[in-house]
C-alpha cells in the first residue's frame, strides 16, 4: 500500500476542471477525511459540505469514483482504485462551487410531490389507532427513514436524462404518505406523481435502492405508486 | 400530454406486454422447433396457409406489437434524444398505423 | 461508474428493444412480399445473414426477459430475491440463444 493517495477534486462551478493533491494515507481513513485534510493543509479555499460526519446527516454526500456515497461513510480502502481517488460533487445538481451543489431543485421536486403530511383530525380528536403490523404501516416504515440526502437522485439516470422527473427520494416520501391511513390526500398525491415527470418515468434500473445509505428502496416505493395510480385511473378517480 | 393520458399509456404498455410475452413465447417456441427440424420457407408456408387460428394467433400479435413498440420508442426519444411533446407523439402514431398495416400485410400473406 | 446488474438488464432491455422496432418493418415486409422470391431465399442463406437472424432471436428472447423482470418488479409484492431478476432474464436469453444456435 502506497503512502500517499493521488485524490482528483473537482474545482469551479459548472465549467470547472479536476485538481490533483497528494494526501498522505492513514489507517482507517474516510473519503471525508480526505477532503478535510486537503482544505485543512494543503488548499483553503476548497468548499465542501459536511455537518455529523457520522453517518446520520446526509450533508457530505459527494460522488467518489463515479458513484454517490456519503464520504464520512465511505472507507479509502473500499473504493480506492489503486491509490487513486476521484472526488465530485453530486451528480444531476447544479454546481455552486467545488463539491457544493445547489439542493433547491431536490426539494423544489419533494415538494411537487405534495410531500408533506395532511391529516384530518385536530387536538380535540382521539389518537389515530395504527396497527404498527398492518400492510400499509408496513410498507410506509419501509420508506420513512429517508434524510433527503440526495445520493439515490444523484444516482438516477432518469433523472439525468428527464429534467421534470421528481426522482426517487420524493417519490418514496410521496408513497410513505399514501399508505398513511391517517393522512387525507391521497388522491391529490396520486395526481401529483402520475405522469412522466412522475412515477411512470422509472424505468427499475434500481440504482436508487442500491446505492442508498439507509438501504431504503425508492424503487419498490415507486413500483407501488404505479398500481396505486392504476387502480385509480381504473376506477374512473384520477 | 396530461398526466392521466400518461398513466394510460403505461397501462397500455404493460398489458400489451402482457399479451405479448405470450405470443413470443410460442412465436419463439415455433422458431427453435422450425430450425431444429430444418423446416424450409415452403414447409413452413404449406402449414401456415389457411390456419384459421395461426391467423388469429398472429393478427393479435400484430395488434399488440402495434399499442407496445410505440409506446417503448416514446421513453427512448424522450429521454436519449430529447424529443418530447405532440410532435413526437404524432409521429408514433403514424409509426403505430403503419406497423398495423404493414403486420396485417404480413400476416394476409403468410396465413391467408 | 462500476454499474450493477439491474442496470446492464435495463440497458439490454432497451437496446434490444430499439433494434426489434427497426427489424420489424424490414420482416413485414419480406413476410408479405419476399418469402417466394428465389433470389431473397438465397440471399437468407448467407452467413452474414443467418448471425443477423440469430442476434434478433437473441435480442427478442432478451427483450421478454428483460420485460418479464420489469413486470414482476412492478406487479410483485418486493422480495430481496428480485435482484436476482436480471440474472434470471439473461440466463433465458442466452438458453434461447443456445438452442437456436445449435440447430442452425
Amino acid at each position: 500500500m502506497a503512502t500517499h493517495l493521488k485524490v482528483s477534486v473537482w474545482r469551479g462551478g459548472k465549467d470547472g476542471a479536476f485538481q490533483s493533491f497528494e494526501v498522505p494515507r492513514e489507517a482507517s481513513q474516510t473519503v471525508l477525511d480526505v477532503v478535510t485534510h486537503i482544505q485543512r493543509a494543503l488548499d483553503p479555499t476548497l468548499a465542501y459540505r459536511f455537518a455529523c460526519r457520522v453517518g446520520m446527516c446526509g450533508s457530505c454526500a459527494m460522488m467518489v469514483n463515479g458513484v454517490p456515497r456519503w464520504t464520512c461513510r465511505t472507507h479509502v480502502d473500499k473504493v480506492g482504485q489503486g491509490d487513486a481517488l476521484e472526488i465530485a460533487p453530486l451528480r444531476n445538481l447544479p454546481v455552486i462551487r467545488d463539491l457544493v451543489t445547489d439542493m433547491r431543485e431536490f426539494f423544489d421536486k419533494w415538494a411537487r410531490a405534495k410531500g408533506e403530511f395532511r391529516g384530518h383530525a385536530t387536538r380535540q380528536d382521539e389518537f389515530a389507532k395504527v396497527r404498527p403490523d398492518s400492510a400499509p404501516r408496513v410498507q410506509a416504515n419501509a420508506g420513512i427513514e429517508c434524510i433527503g440526502c440526495a445520493v439515490c437522485y444523484a444516482a438516477c439516470d432518469v433523472v439525468a436524462w428527464n429534467p421534470q422527473y421528481l426522482g426517487p427520494a420524493a417519490l418514496n416520501r410521496a408513497w410513505t404518505l399514501i399508505k398513511d391511513e391517517r393522512d387525507r390526500d391521497r388522491l391529490e398525491r396520486l395526481r401529483a406523481v402520475a405522469g412522466d415527470a412522475g412515477c411512470h418515468a422509472c424505468h427499475s434500473h434500481v440504482s436508487c435502492t442500491e446505492r442508498c445509505p439507509k438501504q431504503l428502496s425508492p424503487t419498490a416505493a415507486i413500483a407501488g405508486l404505479k398500481r396505486e395510480v392504476t387502480k385509480a385511473v381504473l376506477h374512473g378517480d384520477l | 400530454m396530461t398526466f392521466r393520458g400518461e398513466a394510460r399509456l403505461w397501462i397500455a404498455q404493460r398489458a400489451s406486454a402482457a399479451v405479448l410475452a405470450l405470443c413470443v413465447a410460442v412465436h419463439l417456441a415455433t422458431i427453435v422447433y422450425a430450425v431444429r427440424n430444418g423446416l424450409t420457407a415452403g414447409e413452413i408456408l404449406g402449414r401456415t396457409r389457411g390456419s384459421i387460428a395461426w391467423f388469429a394467433f398472429y393478427s393479435l400479435f400484430v395488434l399488440a406489437v402495434t399499442v407496445h413498440a410505440p409506446i417503448g420508442l416514446r421513453s427512448v426519444l424522450g429521454e436519449w434524444l430529447g424529443w418530447r411533446g405532440r410532435s413526437r407523439d404524432f409521429a408514433l402514431l403514424l409509426f403505430a398505423a403503419f406497423l398495423g398495416w404493414a403486420g396485417m400485410r404480413a400476416v394476409l400473406g403468410v396465413f391467408a | 461508474m462500476r454499474q450493477h446488474a439491474s442496470y446492464w438488464a435495463f440497458v439490454v432491455h432497451r437496446v434490444s428493444g430499439i433494434a426489434l422496432a427497426l427489424f420489424l418493418p424490414f420482416h413485414f415486409w419480406a413476410l408479405a412480399n419476399a418469402l417466394l422470391l428465389e433470389g431473397f431465399l438465397q440471399w437468407t442463406q448467407q452467413p452474414m445473414v443467418k448471425l443477423g437472424e440469430w442476434l434478433i432471436v437473441v435480442a427478442l428472447a432478451a427483450h421478454l426477459g428483460g420485460g418479464l423482470r420489469v413486470l414482476a418488479l412492478e406487479f410483485l409484492p418486493w422480495r430481496d430475491w428480485q435482484k436476482s431478476l436480471a440474472a434470471a432474464a439473461a440466463a433465458f436469453a442466452l438458453a434461447v440463444g443456445l438452442a437456436v444456435a445449435l440447430a442452425l
